[in-house]
């Protein structure tokens, strides 16, 4: 410990002396923020951006720096990389520049204008360029595809089938085949706001605990049967698929990727299941802004310009699996892995019974209490075996209560609402 | 000298009581009123919801059962290290080196390393598996398996921690007088009788240390059941530091550090009361 915060202290002290003297574009990312991936945005993807420094951040530290600068009223970040949620609250300060210049010039590029207008984030103004985009799946060994139910379509998996398909496998290993990243890291909290909720309920806050909730999560605890329990330490899925500890899992596509880059002829990609209301899916945009005040915003403009090139565009999504927000088909030679991930989003996209969640909005810092709601439900309804009923009213009080503090409106797949989004 | 010019020991000492008013007070102070006020006006609010959670009873059982389980298996292992040692005339300086090594590693890389021998794919299971014990894969740090998750924890973190401890003791037992060991054995005190009347009452003030410090660092354990119990195995520091990073209510994780704080401060108190040292001894 001592030894990381003595090299905390000395790396940015050696790093302010060994750095150039010319200005440099300041670019921070809460995105590709693994070395591998930082090294190809910086060596390839920003090769010809001019004089950029590629800076990753955590969520929470990338919060905290934004509003640090913000109070301090001295900006050192020219240009932001984030999620959506998370550029969502610097709008609501209203500390972004507005690009609407470049979002006209972009509009006439192929930029759909459905995809443009998720970075007004609500506002009259553009507050963000659309990055890149992304979205979850599930992937299967090809080796479990033998224990398939009867009859059962893998890109349209319903539960029951899902189901079936795992106590088949647990009785073929002797062992759990399904996994979850439920760890401490993993975006479980996802697969309940975006696919969980949305199936078997159509809705996320609205019908938080309504009848059909409460069926979907004794559906749920049926299937958790044949999950295997070290879902719970599960971070990235790529880890377990690869080591051969599950034969199915669910997860973000950039956390699928190195399993399935690896040994792509092992695998199948396909949507998550359907529940009664449908196949909820959650598209996750990256996108890019400026903060008011940025020391270099010519400069980060130009690298917006540059990222959001066909070109730049489609090299991103063969080197790190995220993909174009423009409108250009990938090319044939893309690396069988990521065509892979690709072929399942579009499945999902297309979808007949697609059900679209879209990532929170409006929850400003309370993201990861929204985001406790859900898996605090998880804990003691799946792993603590509590009772359904009693767990979703206690903790819909909870949700209610955040729902009003932050005065968050409904987004979808929920039915839009006139100030806060009510948990019936 | 200094009955010339008493005021030279207040400025010897003056940047280090500065440096730490600056560094740790300030902020003891700002985290005592985070943890204490509510959108700048005084509130309870934030220690109740700390209480009021999912996580809270648990994280606390988890702590003080691992306090319990952990402290006086380290004493006992570190007492009987020292003491072997002690009677090693060659070599004493390597064995000590060997002992000492779980020392120079960072926690987090502590439990990694016992991640690598505990999870499903990991060299217990091999070693299991390569002697026929077990068919597959076993699971040892699953929410199903509570007792083999809080063993596997415990072992990591005694194997970690006893190096401190052990060397606090060994500094202790080097300051015990060799005459009162031989007298003892003249008048013909057997080995066991030596250790309890001799050298334990005598290295009381190493214990102490060794035990305040000790325990106070179990009460903040982290990062090796981090990595080894991730969200199966809720700590109070653990639980903090969901609150501050994942859930960015730094009110409440505010709440846990304070509460963390007091604890480990009560349990120096009690040890300062029960294991009395003769002033006379004290450096």
């Amino acid at each position: 410990m001592q030894r990381l915060m003595s090299l905390g202290i000395l790396a940015p002290a050696l790093m302010a002396l060994a750095a150039p003297t010319q200005a440099q574009t300041v670019f921070v990312s809460t995105q590709l923020r693994p070395i591998e991936e930082a090294t190809v945005v910086r060596q390839e993807l920003l090769k010809d951006a001019g004089q950029v420094d590629y800076v990753v951040e955590e969520p929470p530290q990338f919060a905290v720096r934004m509003e640090a600068e913000r109070q301090a009223g001295k900006r050192t970040v020219s240009l932001v990389g984030a999620l959506h949620g998370e550029l969502s609250p610097l709008a609501d300060n209203d500390t972004l520049e507005p690009l609407d210049d470049l979002a006209k010039k972009l509009a006439a590029d192929g930029m759909p204008q459905s995809v443009l207008d998720l970075g007004k984030l609500g506002k009259p103004t553009q507050q963000y360029i659309p990055w890149m985009q992304a979205t979850y799946v599930m992937a299967a060994k090809k080796e479990a595809l033998q224990y398939l139910p009867a009859g059962a379509d893998v890109n349209a998996l319903s539960y029951d089938q899902l189901i079936d398909w795992g106590k088949a496998l647990q009785e073929a290993t002797g062992q759990p085949q399904i996994g979850f990243p439920a760890g401490p890291k993993g975006l479980m909290a996802r697969y309940f706001q975006g696919y969980f909720y949305p199936s078997f309920t159509g809705g996320v806050v609205r019908t938080f605990q309504n009848a059909d909730a409460a069926a979907g999560w004794e559906k749920l605890k049926a299937l958790w049967a044949y999950v295997t329990p070290n879902s719970t330490n599960y971070d990235f899925m790529q880890e377990p698929l690869a080591a051969g500890e599950v034969m199915v899992a669910w997860d973000h596509i950039a956390r699928l990727k190195n399993a399935i880059s690896a040994t792509p002829d092992d695998y199948v990609v396909f949507p998550a299941p359907a529940g009664p209301k449908g196949r909820g899916y959650m598209p996750v945009l990256a996108g890019l802004a400026i903060p008011k005040g940025a020391p270099d915003k010519d400069g980060a403009i130009k690298v917006i310009e540059h990222l959001t090139t066909p070109d730049v565009q489609l090299l991103t999504a063969a080197r790190v699996g995220f993909f174009p927000t423009l409108n250009v088909d990938l090319p044939p030679d893309l690396d069988p892995g990521v065509a892979l991930l690709a072929g399942g989003v579009t499945a999902t996209q297309a979808a007949k019974d697609a059900v679209i969640s879209l990532l929170p909005v409006g929850l400003g810092d309370k993201g990861g209490e929204f985001n406790k709601v859900y898996m605090d439900s998880f804990q003691r309804i799946v792993l603590q075996n509590e009772p359904v009923a009693a767990v979703l009213k206690e903790e819909s009080a909870v949700l209610a209560k955040l729902m009003t503090d932050t005065k968050a409106p409904c987004w979808a797949p929920d039915a839009s609402s006139d100030g806060p989004c009510p948990v019936q | 000298m200094s009955q010339n010019r008493p005021w030279i020991p207040y400025v010897l000492i003056l940047p280090s009581v500065a440096f730490l008013a600056l560094l740790f007070l300030v902020p003891l102070v700002q985290t005592i009123w985070l943890s204490m006020s509510d959108n700048g006006v005084p509130s309870l609010a934030n220690a109740q919801r700390m209480a009021g959670d999912l996580n809270f009873t648990r994280s606390l059982k988890n702590t003080f059962l691992l306090t319990l389980a952990v402290v006086p298996v380290q004493l006992a292992i570190a007492l009987a290290m020292g003491t072997m040692v002690g009677k090693i005339g060659r070599g004493r300086e390597t064995i000590l080196w060997i002992w000492t090594i779980p020392l120079g590693i960072s926690d987090l890389a502590a439990g990694l390393v016992w991640l690598a021998i505990l999870q499903n794919s990991g060299y217990f299971n091999s070693l299991l598996y390569g002697l026929g014990i077990i068919e597959r894969q076993t699971s040892w740090l699953s929410y199903q398996t509570p007792v083999a998750l809080f063993l596997a924890i415990a072992v990591a973190e005694i194997w970690r921690g006893t190096a401190i401890v052990m060397v606090i003791i060994v500094a202790g037992l080097n300051q015990v007088p060799k005459e009162f060991r031989e007298a003892a054995e003249i008048f013909g005190a057997g080995p066991w009788v030596r250790f309890w009347r001799i050298t334990l009452p005598l290295i009381r003030p190493a214990l102490q240390s060794a035990l305040i410090l000790r325990t106070v660092l179990a009460f903040e354990v982290f990062s090796v059941v981090y990595a080894l119990g991730g969200r199966n195995f809720p700590v109070l520091v653990g639980e903090a530091y969901n609150w501050q990073n994942q859930n960015q209510n730094y009110g409440v994780a505010a709440a846990y550090a304070v509460l963390i704080m007091v604890v480990s401060l009560a349990a120096t108190v009690v040890y300062l009361r029960a294991i009395k040292v003769d002033p006379e001894r004290l450096p």
